[in-house]
């Protein structure tokens, strides 16, 4: 992206796609209904409903054998069947029959494919608790086994998204393949306030959960660390490529960055005197493409997910001046929700 | 410390655990003196709520001595005694701002959970499963209090902790029950439940002008209570049948507003309760609206249903039908609890109320195993549960 605009008088981020800039901001009603024109319909046919509807099919199977058969599968993941597998399975299960339904039966399945990622990155984490007291092997297995569906599930979601989608991202003044992420929070701050806080890079990491360290090397360039999944670690430099004081920051990282990325943050005051609506667009390239992002979903770090809590926070930041955690947020060990006999404490 | 800990369904222990400490700026930590159950702790212990793991903490209805006080906790200081609101909230945000503290947007660690489960999420609350926070409960020794500058109500004179406790909790909840069904002079009001939220339910509705209260449950011992302490009338729904009772009570107009203080265990007969029965069990629907099905039926056309018995999820069977074609209002929520305190503890200084009538039950927190079964299975006539730390 060489120059970013706000969304109004940009092209590439609004009209495109109907799907893609409803939730646009500054976007005028009407300007965004889907235009359903016959290629897009035919690629999203051809290349993502086949999957989704075996997905589906996928689904229905799996929360009838969860919900009938509770315990049956818990010893399938090796994990030992109690009150609480038995309950989690259930409501899984019953989660999997709807969103199978769903996938069959909603006109645009990739909401609902979604849905089901969401679901597999909670069956990924149900999967890792039990890890801790059960066989390791077995869960071990059943982990690659719900990481194949999920590797299915994220393949399904970017086919029906970028056939949804296709000419947004084949534009060649948008090189970034790989994730996009669109998020937003409303501040009940002043958007000066807001954005100045933003702006002064070094805070980003007080609340950005995965931000290690950003440096402001000059007016334009920051260098920016931060954790990846395996307790390893990545940096990349980003040059602003565009700034308004109050309206928008936008980045992009130098060449050679591992992970290329590119994004645009807007700030607008919200109606009603409500503060500051803040509008992330965040596209990445993760090293490793798809590979990687399916491991980032086994550490429930969906990335969309990760934006939001990080805007969570921030919005927390802002108006209560610290991000608020509980005993079990913040302490993996004995915490006064968790009697002794854990490990040790995280942070 | 002692804690009182979930450690499965129908399952709990008093533990030793780890003294809780100021993990935010404007925390407190306060030494619990008094703490109840409610009947929302009986829906945890019955398994009826996701996302709470073996060893949580529960209980959400306290009071106590403030013993350490964050950095940024100006109005509080050691030694204050101070009963807890079970919603946490910061007081800044939009939400806080307008009075909706249950919806507080910045106080659940766990947002996003909530968020997959409910669209958005509401307030953090205390000892209430990780999906609203992860906060340890205060049926404990000792107990962290988050946002400690706005939620405490500071109680200065010598009224007892029984008298208050409940500030915490179940009566600004029964309050907010009555506040919500609109009530007009010479309005008749039915509660179904006489647990203590429908208690207070029942003696809200009257401070609010109700002419006439009508209250439902089972057990004879409640519907005395409801009848000699709360002034209602009382329908037996074992002996009669409430939709005709009502009926017959209102000369054919229907209550003018229902309050529904049951919540997603309702119990029930026949068929449906069968029905409900078999579909929660199998988690295909999480709660049981039998009183909140028969709140919405039998409710003059053009009133007010006020829910505030909990529900966690989806509901079968809900007559949106009637609620539509005879343009009933519904409104619902986990209690602002903060906006109550000060103008019900007036209320109790004023003698207009004493909470403490619906205690049948002090016990050491030690006991509280033994506590969560008598409430549970309504043994001993038992209304309300205090636990003394
Ligand atoms: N909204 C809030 O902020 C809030 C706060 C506290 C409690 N609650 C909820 O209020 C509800 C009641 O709490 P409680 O402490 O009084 O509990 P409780 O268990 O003591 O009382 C519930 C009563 O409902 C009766 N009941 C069951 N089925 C019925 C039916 N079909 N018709 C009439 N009565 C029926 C039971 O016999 C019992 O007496 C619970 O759901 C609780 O979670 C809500
Ligand atoms: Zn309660
Ligand atoms: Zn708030």
């Amino acid at each position: 992206m060489d120059t970013p605009h706000p969304p109004d008088t940009q092209q590439r981020w609004t009209s495109s796609a109907g799907l893609e800039g409803r939730d646009a901001p500054g976007a005028r009603p009407g300007r965004y209904a889907p235009e359903l024109d016959d290629d897009r319909i035919h690629d999203r046919l051809d290349e993502g409903e086949g999957l989704a509807r075996v997905l589906g099919w996928f689904s229905i199977g799996l929360g009838v054998a969860q919900t009938l058969a509770p315990d049956t599968l818990t010893r399938l993941v090796g994990a030992v069947p109690t009150e609480t597998t038995r309950n989690t399975m259930r409501a899984v299960g019953a989660r999997e029959i709807i969103t199978g339904i769903g996938i069959l039966a909603n006109p645009d399945p990739s909401e609902w494919v979604k849905a089901r990622i969401a679901g597999d990155a909670m069956d990924l984490s149900l999967l890792g608790r039990s890890l801790g007291n059960g066989e390791r092997d077995r869960t071990a297995g059943a982990m690659v086994a719900v990481l194949g569906a999920a590797a299915l599930d994220l393949n399904a979601a970017r086919r029906l998204g970028s056939s949804s989608r296709a000419r947004e991202v084949q534009t060649p003044r948008d090189p970034i393949r790989g994730i996009r992420v669109h998020k937003s929070m409303t501040i009940r701050r002043p958007v000066d306030e807001v954005y100045a806080f933003w702006r002064d890079f070094e805070n980003l990491p007080r609340f950005m959960r995965h931000l290690e360290t950003v440096e402001v090397l000059d007016g334009k360039r920051s260098r920016w660390k931060a954790k990846a999944p395996a307790g390893l670690s990545v940096s990349w430099e980003a040059v602003i490529t565009e700034e308004r004081p109050n309206e928008l920051i936008a980045w992009r990282s130098a060449k050679g960055a591992t992970v290329e990325n590119a994004g645009v943050v807007w700030f607008r005051p919200a109606p009603g005197d409500r503060g500051t609506e803040i509008h992330v667009r965040l596209h990445y390239d993760p090293p490793g493409g798809r590979l990687t992002s399916t491991l980032a979903l086994l550490f429930r770090e969906e990335p969309g997910q990760q934006v939001k809590d990080d805007l969570r926070a921030f919005k927390q930041m802002m108006e209560v001046g610290e991000v608020v955690v509980s005993d079990a947020t913040v302490s993996r060990g004995p915490h006064p929700g968790r009697p002794p006999g854990g490990e040790e404490e995280q942070s | 410390m002692k804690a009182t800990c979930w450690m499965g369904t129908r399952d709990i222990e008093i533990r030793d655990v780890p003294d809780p400490r100021i993990l935010n700026h404007r925390d407190a930590i306060v030494r619990v003196t008094s703490t109840a159950i409610c009947g929302s702790d009986l829906h945890l212990y019955n398994g009826f709520i996701p996302g709470l793991e073996h060893g949580d903490i529960l209980g959400h209805e306290f009071m106590g001595e403030v013993v350490d006080v964050g950095p940024e906790v100006k109005n509080l200081k050691k030694g204050d005694r101070v009963v807890v609101p079970f919603p946490i909230a910061c007081g800044a945000c939009w939400q806080c701002e307008h009075g909706l503290y249950a919806a507080c947007e910045n106080s659940n660690p766990n947002a996003w959970v909530a968020e997959k489960m409910w669209g958005r999420s509401p307030a953090g609350i205390f000892g209430y499963s990780h999906v609203l926070g992860g906060f340890a409960g205060g049926q404990a020794e000792y107990a962290r209090v988050p946002f400690a500058d706005v939620g405490p109500l500071k109680i200065d004179d010598d009224l007892t902790d029984d008298q208050v406790l409940f500030l915490s909790d179940i009566f600004p909840t029964g309050y907010m029950g009555a506040e919500m069904a609109n009530i007009q002079p010479g309005d008749t009001v039915a509660v179904w439940g006489c647990g203590p939220v429908g208690q207070f339910a029942i003696a809200s509705a009257y401070m609010l002008g109700a002419e006439r209260v009508i209250a439902i449950d089972r057990f004879p011992y409640r519907l005395e209570m409801a009848r000699d302490k709360a002034g209602a009338d009382v329908i037996n729904y074992e002996e009669t049948d409430v939709l005709d009772a009502l009926e017959e009570m209102t000369g054919g107009r229907g209550p003018d507003a229902c309050i529904d203080a049951v919540g997603m265990e309702g119990h029930g007969h026949g068929f449906q309760y069968a029905y409900d029965r078999a579909k929660q069990a199998v988690r295909a629907e999480t709660g049981r609206p039998i009183a909140l099905r028969e709140a919405i039926l039998s409710c003059r056309s053009g009133g007010t249903v006020s829910v505030i018995g909990v529900y966690g999820g989806f509901l079968d069977k809900f007559p949106m039908g009637a609620v539509l074609n005879r343009g009933l209002t519904i409104r619902a929520g986990q209690c602002h609890v903060h906006r109550y305190m000060k103008p019900l503890l007036e209320r109790i200084r004023n003698g207009d109320i004493d909470p403490s009538f619906v205690i049948t039950h002090h016990m050491d927190l030690e006991d509280a195993a033994a506590g969560y079964e008598i409430f549970n299975e309504k043994h001993e006539h038992c209304e309300k549960v205090v636990l003394r730390a």
